[in-house]
């Protein structure tokens, strides 16, 4: 958990520069700020407003994901569109029950923004807002508002507000703030469960206003590190770029394995999971776009090395038993397994190679088997590559 | 007597025409190491028992990335055992080599070009007026299949606590229920789900079998992991007591469908109906308890067989969402009602093709996939708006009153299967869902 924790804490520090947290904090919102990158998809920032209304401490909510806030009358249809949307890559508004620490429901005007590296166009955070209802309105159609019908009229605003500093005369000048939904009241305990309802104009502003402010400060804070980052995703030459939704469907897999792309010069390696990392103790940035061939050494095979690329040509899956060398020079028998790996096309994109260190115990209780393991890692990379590649894909 | 042709989908590798079962070995034939008293003797195969839970159902807390249960599910045993049997080439083709894609437009119907699932064989006849039909050992079932298309046992732990045993004796006397392979996978990781596979149950609902495949859905926690059921009438190719199971990680056209909250039922259940979509349906959803919005949908499911409606089933959301599908198509199919041009495609719209997974075999039918085409297709298996009112109503009186205690089969046979299925089937029964109270049932 500690290196999960530190993740964390890097998913700012790598970002933006020291005082992020402090601007932020100077915000009223209820907003969080997750990070697509950790396994696990969790919270690396919550708001003094958003610990308020949800009557949780810090430490109860950073590394945690956002569903542990749904319950039982949450909408699984809501939960579902705030998934595709995360897998999308893209901004959703939408109305949602969720339920504060002492077990009470509330509504709330959901609304989320993926941000993303300006130079890489992978996603660095998604920023979500929460605006409480107040108002009682009774609807049977759909609570889905789809933000990017609105499109042109907010992303004026938005663009309006990422260019100037953080001020109050940005949020004057954008003329949308109502005087009266401008106090957050957390005595207001808003709907009842088991109602659907909708968001008022107001509220719907509040938290286009709220992002806005939100995504300025990030913007700000970003300068200074040099890694900007800005609200549409600018897409950039980068090769082997694995969009969020893989990531995240990668992110949960376990083992130690990379994923390799055998139409780029020398394969490289556009995937290292955590493990990986662990098993060779390189840091991610060592590894993506080295050959995977970099973890032999002096006493590595050849011929076991010829097979390795054998199989690939002849686009099959193969195991070989290879002598391969961590970053601190020490060697390690390595059971690896390769196989193609298709995406929706049918073709083979990458291939997936799993690793397993001989003699190392994997004794997860009863005995399920080492390669066993290795297997599912393979079936889990496939189902996630396959699915990701069929469309609907990244941000509109 | 209502029937049409088609060419039946092979499940098993041990699945034979049944033209070709005529006379066939009773015995086994064995050297097939299949599940009948021949072989089964000494057989060994996973046991993945699953905690039996009676918690909130939402609030259960299934948080894999927080809590490690010995072994993960979906993630490890059934994708790794899954592509095992993918390497030792037990599958008729590579699945992941077939083109796949979420078609444009506002529902994202998903288009697969699968040319190698479907056979160029003679079609077989099935009757399609009669959704409950009596098993039929001389046609092929799952004791069958050969063990090797088995994957792991299913059950839940005598422990409350999930369980995994890697070397775990098939115990006849238990008749456990088994996971095996779909050797024709619409995806990756096709399964199916047999309960209690020895008792050679017939295709049809009860409220402990659907209990179990909603375990499943809840173990695999994974909602891009849905299980399916088809009734007779609504596509099943094979008589005995099966659900379908795969993984796809994209969000299928029906659960994005718009709904209209209709009734609240005891235990929290809430039933809404499908808005906007071709097939018009039922989703349940909520329950204090998995057991509770379990018995809701069985319930619906056991009055539609009683009443003769051919249904399909979509269990979504990791056993959160439940569509119920009652259809016609198959009945129009043999009414001679259905267009060719329909009827040219050879789509037969069972549970997947219902939610908005449609495998196509010819590829102009593929390249030429659009939502329209679709819906088109999926409009004619929607029963009409008068009939599904009298559908609904059949069903909130079904839910209401209780259900007929005794599950009675209105066929009178005498076969010996039937007979056990009976017996079986009465050990299963429970009391009504109803909590006692007319006003449980809140209609809005």
């Amino acid at each position: 958990m500690d290196s999960k924790r530190s993740l964390i804490e890097q998913s700012f520090n790598v970002q933006y520069s020291n005082w992020v947290r402090e601007a932020l904090d100077e915000l009223p919102d209820s907003f969080t700020i997750t990070d697509p990158s950790i396994h696990g998809h969790p919270i690396v920032f919550a708001s003094r407003g958003f610990l308020k209304m949800s009557g949780y401490s810090k430490d109860e909510v950073i590394g945690k994901n956002g569903r542990v806030f749904q319950g039982p009358a949450t909408n699984r249809r809501s939960v579902m569109e705030i998934r595709e949307a995360i897998r999308e890559e893209r901004t959703i508004e939408i109305n949602l029950l969720n339920y504060r620490k002492d077990g009470t429901p509330f509504w709330m005007l959901f609304h989320m923004s993926p941000i993303f590296s300006k130079e890489s166009g992978k996603v660095i955070h998604f920023v979500a807002v929460q605006v409480p209802i107040r108002q009682k309105v009774r609807r049977f159609k759909s609570n889905v508002v789809d933000l990017c019908e609105d499109g042109p009229r907010l992303r004026e605003i938005v663009f309006g507000s990422c260019r100037r500093e953080f001020c109050s005369d940005s949020v004057r000048e954008l003329g949308c703030v109502s005087a009266l939904d401008s106090v957050l009241d957390p005595d207001d305990r808003g709907l009842e469960a088991g109602e659907s309802c909708e968001a008022s104009d107001a509220e719907r502003r509040k938290a286009a206003t709220a992002i806005a402010n939100i995504l300025s400060v990030l913007t700000h804070h970003s300068e200074l590190t040099g890694n900007l980052v800005c609200r549409k995703r600018c897409y950039s030459s980068e090769m082997g770029l694995l969009g969020s939704s893989l990531m995240i469907s990668l992110g949960r897999i376990k083992q130690s394995f990379v994923l390799i792309d055998p139409h780029l010069p020398d394969i490289p390696i556009v995937y290292a999971s955590d493990a990986f990392l662990k098993l060779t103790g390189y840091a991610r940035h060592e590894v993506l776009g080295q050959s995977s061939r970099f973890l032999s050494g002096l006493d590595t095979d050849s011929s076991t090395l010829f097979t390795v690329t054998e199989s690939i040509r002849t686009e099959k899956a193969c195991t070989v038993r290879i002598l391969n060398y961590r970053k601190d020079k020490t060697s390690f028998w390595n059971f690896l397994y390769i196989s193609p790996v298709r995406n929706a096309s049918g073709k083979i994109a990458y291939y997936v190679e799993v690793q397993m260190e001989e003699g190392c115990e994997y004794q997860d209780a009863q005995g399920f088997s080492p390669e066993m393991r290795q297997l599912s890692t393979v079936g889990a990379v496939k189902v996630a590559v396959r699915s990701s590649s069929m469309g609907g894909g990244p941000s509109r | 007597m209502l029937r049409i042709k088609r060419v039946p989908t092979i499940v098993s590798n041990f699945q034979k025409e049944e033209v070709d079962e005529g006379g066939a070995r009773h015995g086994g034939g064995c050297g097939r190491n299949c599940l009948n008293t021949c072989c089964i003797h000494g057989a060994k195969l996973p046991l993945y028992a699953f905690e039996k839970v009676n918690k909130l159902a939402c609030k259960k807390g299934h948080d894999h990335e927080n809590t490690d249960p010995p072994v993960p599910f979906l993630d490890s045993l059934l994708l790794g055992e899954w592509e095992d049997r993918m390497q030792r080439g037990l599958f008729r083709y590579d699945v992941t080599a077939c083109e796949t894609k979420v078609i444009p437009g506002d529902y994202g119907f998903i288009a697969q070009l699968n040319e190698g699932r479907h056979l160029k064989k003679r079609p077989t006849e099935f009757r399609v007026d009669k959704v409950l039909q009596p098993f039929d050992t001389a046609k092929f079932n799952f004791t069958k299949v050969g063990q090797e298309e088995l994957l792991f046992q299913f059950e839940a732990s005598e422990d409350n606590e999930v369980q995994f045993f890697p070397d775990a004796p098939i115990d006849v006397e238990n008749s456990p229920s088994v996971v095996a392979i779909n050797v024709s996978p619409i995806e990756y990781g096709h399964v199916l789900l047999i309960p209690w596979v020895l008792d050679c149950l017939p295709q049809r609902i009860d409220s402990e079998s659907f209990l179990l495949a909603l375990h499943m859905a809840a173990e695999a926690g994974n909602p891009y992991f849905r299980l399916g059921y088809n009734s007779l009438g609504a596509f099943a190719t094979i008589n005995h007591l099966h659900f379908q199971a795969y993984y796809l990680a994209v969000p299928f056209p029906i659960e994005k469908a718009d709904t209209k909250k209709i009734a609240k039922l005891c235990g929290e259940v809430t039933v809404s109906e499908l808005l906007n979509y071709p097939v018009r349906g039922l989703v349940f959803e909520g329950g204090n308890t998995v057991r509770e919005l379990s018995n809701a949908v069985s319930d619906a499911c056991i009055c539609l067989q009683e009443n003769n409606i051919p249904y399909n089933v979509l269990i979504a959301d990791s056993g959160k969402r439940i569509f119920l599908l009652p259809q016609c198509y198959a009945e129009k199919q043999a009414l001679g009602e259905v267009s060719s041009e329909l009827l040219d495609t050879q789509v037969n719209p069972a549970v997947w093709e219902i939610s908005g997974h449609m495998v196509l075999k010819r590829k102009k039918d593929y390249e030429e996939a659009s939502e329209e085409n679709a819906w088109r297709l999926l409009a004619e298996v929607s029963l009409s708006e008068e009939r599904f009112e009298e559908v609904k109503a059949l069903i909130f009186e079904a839910l209401e009153n209780g259900l007929i205690a005794q599950n009675s089969i209105k066929e009178s046979s005498s076969s010996q299967s039937l007979e056990k299925a009976t017996d079986s089937t009465k050990k299963r029964t429970r009391p009504s869902l109803m909590c006692g109270k007319q006003e449980c049932l809140v209609l809005q």
